[in-house]
């Protein structure tokens, strides 16, 4: 907090949040003002803060992932996807699982991936006064929240993928929707491009803006868009090549400072835009193989492998993923002769990305910091856990 | 070529000394290394500017309570070395204190990282550890004025927060 006593002529402090639509939800960044001029910026969190760690102590493993789902709400599945992943590993089942269903968790996981990325290019188009990209990504994402629904009876909460396996089967005639859904969207998502990241308006007010250097980007553990928007080739589905990520081909979009400088909001929001056509790509690889090669049977049992009793060996276990958002990393402490973890520490990634805001949010003004808050792309259910 | 989790160790250890090092967790399929805890930040140091291993990422800083009983709060630091791609996690294991006015103290690593500036307020929000030389060690998440660190296996809620009961 700043100390009041220490305030020079003219400045002023002003809290925004935690009601305020700029900052995504309960954020509450408090402003030492002067004038239009940030001095210096600290953000307030735990309006939140609903126990995941405590609960997850209490929970047996498979109960947890509800929890999950309500960390990240905007992309449960690919929280879902690392959490399933990690406890698999410690149990050691994670070569044995179907292609299958990785191929499906990799699919709903890029679906999700979309839909989280539209929120967090539509509303930061509202932050900075464009309007319609807003409307046109919500009105897409409907679409893949119906198709999540339809798979898994929930549409932002899924509970869908298991530890061992996964909730149910694609229901019958889910991946020609998905294609329909995949044409219906690349016309869609070139407009998205047009719209948002081509768009004059849109480039003068965030090119230069908010500009984040690699060096300082890598000392704060920014992972995700926000790290390959300042210039760096590093995406965990290539490093660590997790699930069926090394079949598949993709590329990672990475910001080259385009429009005005490396690592700028323009280059952390082209890079989500990007990346939607790279998760467009991946799904049409995983929909030709779920249809081909490792298409529906009827002796197919999603649960299969889902264990009875889920009780790792002692041991401290890290686990990480690449979410919408960046890296999402579990840590589990297991004692071997109980169901439910001694530790579940999560690394959320919107956590780690914000702590950033101060240090690059000096002697801007006021509106410029909407602007960056806004290209961090935070999500405080993740924050705040 | 790839460093494996001796060689670093033996670099650690050639750097500061054999008793840094209390022991060791290869056991564990991630293995772990267990300093003292005035020599962590050196060695955190050393790890990320040397050229051999470049560790530049902080990835992850759990604080773990191991109960009354064993008496000891760990604190687990997963680093990680973007370009070589490696691995290496570090521990320090501390006595527990009461919880009240007798918290364990550690020495911060912010300067090395920046990443642990708020992953140490979570640990200090949480377990009651104070970070030596950290320049902000507030609470994080829970209000200011919470009595109590939370996720102590101890830990037992207050029953009242301004006029609200807390238990429901």
């Amino acid at each position: 907090m700043f100390d009041t006593g220490k305030l020079k002529r003219g400045e002023i402090i002003i809290n925004m949040g935690p009601q305020h639509p700029s900052t995504h939800g309960v954020l509450r960044l408090e402003v030492l003002t002067d004038g239009e001029i940030v001095k210096d910026v600290i953000p307030h969190m735990g309006y939140l803060h609903r126990c995941y760690e405590k609960h997850a102590e209490k929970l047996p493993y498979n109960q947890v992932i509800p929890f999950v789902d309500r960390m990240d709400y905007l992309a449960a599945m690919n929280s879902e996807h690392a959490y399933a992943m990690g406890v698999e590993r410690m149990l050691g089942i994670d070569k044995d699982i179907p292609k299958r269903v990785e191929y499906i968790r990799v699919l709903v996981a890029e679906l999700n991936r979309i839909s989280s990325h539209f929120v967090a290019i539509g509303t930061y188009g509202l932050d900075i006064g464009a309007f319609t990209p807003f409307l046109w990504v919500m009105r897409d994402r409907e679409h893949i929240n119906r198709l999540l629904e339809w798979l898994s009876g929930a549409r932002m909460l899924y509970n869908y993928i298991w530890v061992g396996g996964l909730f149910y089967d694609l229901p019958v005639g889910y991946e020609d929707r998905c294609k329909d859904f995949i044409n219906y969207l690349k016309p869609k998502l070139i407009e998205l491009q047009k719209v948002i990241i081509d768009n004059k308006i849109f480039i003068e007010r965030t090119a230069n803006i908010g500009v984040l250097p690699l060096d300082l980007a890598i000392n704060y553990g920014i992972t995700g868009p926000m790290l390959r928007g300042s210039g760096l080739k590093f995406d965990l589905r290539k490093v660590d090549a997790y699930s069926v990520y090394p079949e598949i081909d993709f590329d990672i979009p990475v910001g080259t400072g385009e429009m005005g400088t490396t690592g700028d909001c323009w280059d952390r929001t082209s890079v989500r835009v990007k990346e939607c056509f790279e998760s467009v790509r991946i799904i049409e690889q995983c929909l030709e193989k779920l249809t081909g090669e490792y298409k529906r049977t009827r002796e197919f049992d999603p649960q299969a492998l889902v264990p009875k009793k889920i009780r790792p060996k002692a041991m401290d276990f890290y686990v990480r993923a690449e979410n919408p958002k960046g890296e999402l990393g579990f840590f589990f402490r297991t004692t071997g002769n109980t169901d439910v973890p001694f530790r579940c520490k999560v690394r959320a990634p919107s956590f780690v990305n914000l702590s950033v805001l101060q240090a690059i949010s000096k002697n801007v003004m006021i509106a410029d910091l909407v602007a960056i808050l806004g290209s961090f792309d935070i999500v405080m259910g993740e924050i705040d856990r | 070529m790839s460093y494996t989790f001796q060689d670093i160790k033996e670099a650690i250890q050639t750097q500061f000394g054999t008793q840094v090092v209390v022991s060791e967790n290869t056991a564990l399929q991630q293995p772990q290394l267990v300093l003292s805890k005035e020599s962590i930040k050196n060695v955190c140091l050393f790890l990320r500017d040397d050229n051999r291993f470049f560790f530049d990422q902080l990835s992850c800083l759990s604080a773990l309570d191991n109960g009354p009983v064993k008496n000891t709060i760990e604190i687990i630091y997963h680093l990680y070395s973007i370009p070589f791609n490696l691995f290496f996690i570090l521990k320090v294991e501390v006595e527990r204190g009461d919880g009240k006015e007798d918290l364990p103290e550690v020495p911060s690593i912010v300067d090395v990282w920046r990443t642990a500036d708020w992953h140490e307020r979570e640990a200090f929000d949480m377990y009651g550890i104070k970070f030596s030389g950290h320049p902000d060690l507030r609470r994080i998440l829970l209000p200011a004025d919470w009595e109590g660190y939370p996720l102590r296996k101890d830990y037992t809620e207050q029953e009242y927060y301004h006029g609200i009961k807390v238990a429901y």
